[in-house]
């Protein structure tokens, strides 16, 4: 163990430079985040995953921004375990109407002011399972989305470039 | 002896490929069950039609495959899991969909359908509703019993699903899982996709196996069709089955260590996986490698720069893995909380066919890759390990073997890649009336089932995908048992199943 841990301590950091915020998030929020809420956040933004029917493979990308090539921390930017902790619902997956009671009980447990973030080609309209009868399609159209966050499955500098744009705006560093 | 000898047929299927089908009467669909429950068969699959039931079978001792169906003119069946239990929630879900009923089954509760989609048996094609009552969990009784409700929202990043727990203090006496909350209705969008929508479809069945799924799915349309992928896209499509096991098993195992709050494996597990994802994405354009692998062969060859992407990776490998397996075998603490813990019996393991490192942490000796020997994999050598403890420790140590193969296996193949034609074309259509064709791969978790018809202009008529989740959920109930609910991601995480792979 001493080995592993002194090589992570000597070696230099893998962690890489913030990509730019993306721009087409940056217009999509414009419009949409207000002054009281930059003044009560700050810098830092909780955020809860919320999978409404995803075929998991954007949890797996959602995953590797903790790792330590992405290490969203250092943004101040955390996932947390309760909707009651967060600011943020990260929302995956055509919404199944066998998962829609849940993400709407998720957002009304999540005090305001909240955003929600749609990731991935299911979460903005459906995407491959579109029509379903057992989908009710992209997000929106259970619980109002902030932000959409384009891919199958978007990769991680994606989503981090969706989130810093967020964070940008709600902590009014514009 | 021929695995479907001793069971009285009405007829055989010529069209159904590469295994037999044959359409058996009542009597032979007994005779069916009876050897499943004497052990002789393996349940490999039970699905429906509007009208049919079919289920697939392995002689363990021939390793013959074989599809029985039943033809439920009455709209009934003979019950299965009433006789063989790892045939209970494959049988629910024939009933949610379809609406046929078998008979006499001793629990009919729904499994997909929680009463949300705005109508009944939704692939039945019919319009009948059924009656609405609240999900009743089984019961458990004794003194001093409370119960704990966990999910279908988890607090960690993963997917929905029930678990209820009933607890005597901190001891698990039962947990029950109740699932389907990421129902899609996949098998109803396949019903006359083309195979390249379909294709995209399997593989996002479960997108931490999309390589398989989409493997599965392509060796089933080539087995109807009776074509063949060319060399070089086998090798190919090997290639990134084994770099999909790769990044999930290196991700398991740190997540696993994490669940006994060891977060340095996470750490170091989770370069490594990213190092896989970057690789792939270098080879072959996608990280998750998604609609890569279609029926025929491959949309494309390996990215120039690709084949030194993936020797950088696996140099790294080398080097790092082995000194993180060393740190797992010697850090007391960990094995402390990885030994003898969410124990799977074997006998379970044996008779519910379980799949993967589940199966094999516990005994059964199974792997797709080398019972089927589908191409490439009856021309690379590799090894498949099988323990007998059946903890979690086992679990966590079939990965590390397996890592080391897919290491070695992903070597060959960067070997044998050379220029070839990478798909075979399909027919423009079959002239003919429908074919069928069934596959096997060895995802990551353990074994992927695709069946599927196509009708006379290449459109899928009808499409089953069965994970290898379906027959490790219930063992992950049993091997809960008596042991503490503290332990219980834990134990989860080492089975790590799927929830849309079996949601569908
Ligand atoms: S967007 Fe793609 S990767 Fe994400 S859940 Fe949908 S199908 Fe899966």
């Amino acid at each position: 163990m001493r080995k592993t841990l002194l090589e992570s301590l000597t070696h230099g950091s893998l962690t890489e430079p913030a990509p730019a915020p993306d721009d087409s998030a940056l217009a999509e929020l414009a419009a949409k985040v207000d002054r009281a809420a930059q003044a009560r956040l700050g810098r830092s933004l909780a955020i809860r995953a919320v999978d409404a029917g995803s075929c998991n493979g954007c949890e797996l990308e959602i995953h590797a921004l903790s790792n330590a090539f992405y290490d969203i921390e250092r943004f101040g930017l955390r996932f947390v375990a309760s909707p009651r902790h967060a600011d943020v619902l990260l929302v995956t997956g055509p919404v199944t109407k066998n998962m829609r009671q849940a993400l709407e009980r998720t957002y009304n447990a999540t005090p305001d002011p909240k955003w929600v973030v749609a990731v991935g080609g299911c979460a903005i309209d459906g995407g491959i399972f579109r029509g379903s009868y057992a989908c009710v399609g992209g997000v929106s159209e259970t619980v109002p989305v902030d932000l959409h966050i384009k891919g199958c499955p978007p990769s991680p500098t994606d989503l981090l470039k969706g989130l810093l744009a967020l964070l940008k705006h709600v902590s009014g560093t514009r | 002896m021929d695995i479907l000898d001793n069971i009285p047929q009405v007829k055989a299927v010529l069209s159904h490929r590469p295994w037999p089908r044959a359409v058996v009467t009542e009597a032979g669909w007994q005779a069916a069950i009876d050897r499943l429950v004497e052990g002789g068969l393996t349940l490999l699959g039970l699905w429906g039609e509007p009208t049919a039931v079919h289920m697939a079978v392995r002689d363990g001792g021939s390793a013959e495959i074989a599809v029985v169906t039943y033809e439920c003119a009455a709209g009934t069946f003979p019950s299965v899991a009433s006789r063989h239990p790892p045939a209970l929630r494959l049988e629910r879900t024939i009933h949610d969909l379809f609406g046929l009923v078998p008979s006499v089954a001793d629990d009919l509760r729904p499994w997909l359908d929680h009463h949300a989609w705005g109508k009944s048996y939704p692939l039945s094609g019919r319009n009948a509703s059924r009656d609405v009552r609240p999900y009743q969990f089984l019961p458990a009784e004794g003194e001093a019993l409370h119960q704990v409700a966990v999910g279908p929202v988890h607090a960690g990043i993963i997917e929905p699903g029930h678990f209820r727990f009933t607890a005597n203090g901190e001891h698990v006496v039962r947990l029950e899982q109740w699932l389907g909350y990421t129902h899609k209705g996949i098998e109803s969008l396949m019903q006359g996709a083309s195979l390249e929508v379909a294709a995209k479809l399997a593989s996002r069945t479960s997108g931490d196996s999309a390589v398989a799924y989409a493997f599965a799915f392509a060796c089933a349309v080539e087995a109807a069709l009776q074509i063949e992928a060319p060399r070089q896209a086998t090798l190919l499509r090997a290639l990134m089955a084994e770099l999909e096991r790769l990044a999930n098993h290196l991700g398991d195992i740190g997540a696993i260590c994490n669940d006994a709050s060891f977060a340095l494996m996470h750490a170091q597990t989770g370069i490594l996986r990213e190092r896989c994802l970057r690789a792939a994405n270098v080879a072959f354009g996608h990280r998750l490698m998604m609609d890569v692998i279609v029926p025929g062969g491959v949309t494309r060859d390996i990215a120039p720069d690709g084949v030194a992407a993936l020797r950088a990776l696996l140099a790294e490998l080398r080097k790092v893995f082995p000194r993180l397996v060393e740190l797992y075998d010697n850090t007391a603490s960990l094995q402390d909380r990885t030994v003898t813990t969410g124990i799977v019996k074997a006998e379970y393991a044996r008779r519910f066919g379980a799949g993967g490192y589940v199966g094999r942490a516990s005994g059964r000796d199974f792997d797709a890759r080398r019972a089927i020997a589908y191409a490439p994999y009856d021309t690379l050598s590799f090894e498949v390990p099988v323990l007998q403890a059946g903890d979690v420790n086992a679990r966590v140590w079939i990965r590390i073997r397996e890592v080391e193969q897919s290491i070695g296996l992903i070597e060959q193949i960067l070997d044998q890649l050379g220029p070839g034609g990478l798909e075979t074309a399909l027919p423009p259509g079959i002239g003919r009336g429908a074919c069928e064709g069934m596959a096997l791969t060895e995802a990551f978790r353990g074994d992927v089932l695709v069946w599927l018809r196509l009708d006379g202009e290449l459109r899928v008529e009808r499409c089953h995908l069965r994970d290898a989740s379906w027959f490790q959920w219930p063992l992950l109930e049993t091997a809960i048992e008596g042991n503490i609910i503290a332990d219980f991601p834990l134990c989860n995480k080492s089975f790590n199943c799927s929830y849309s792979g079996v949601d569908l």
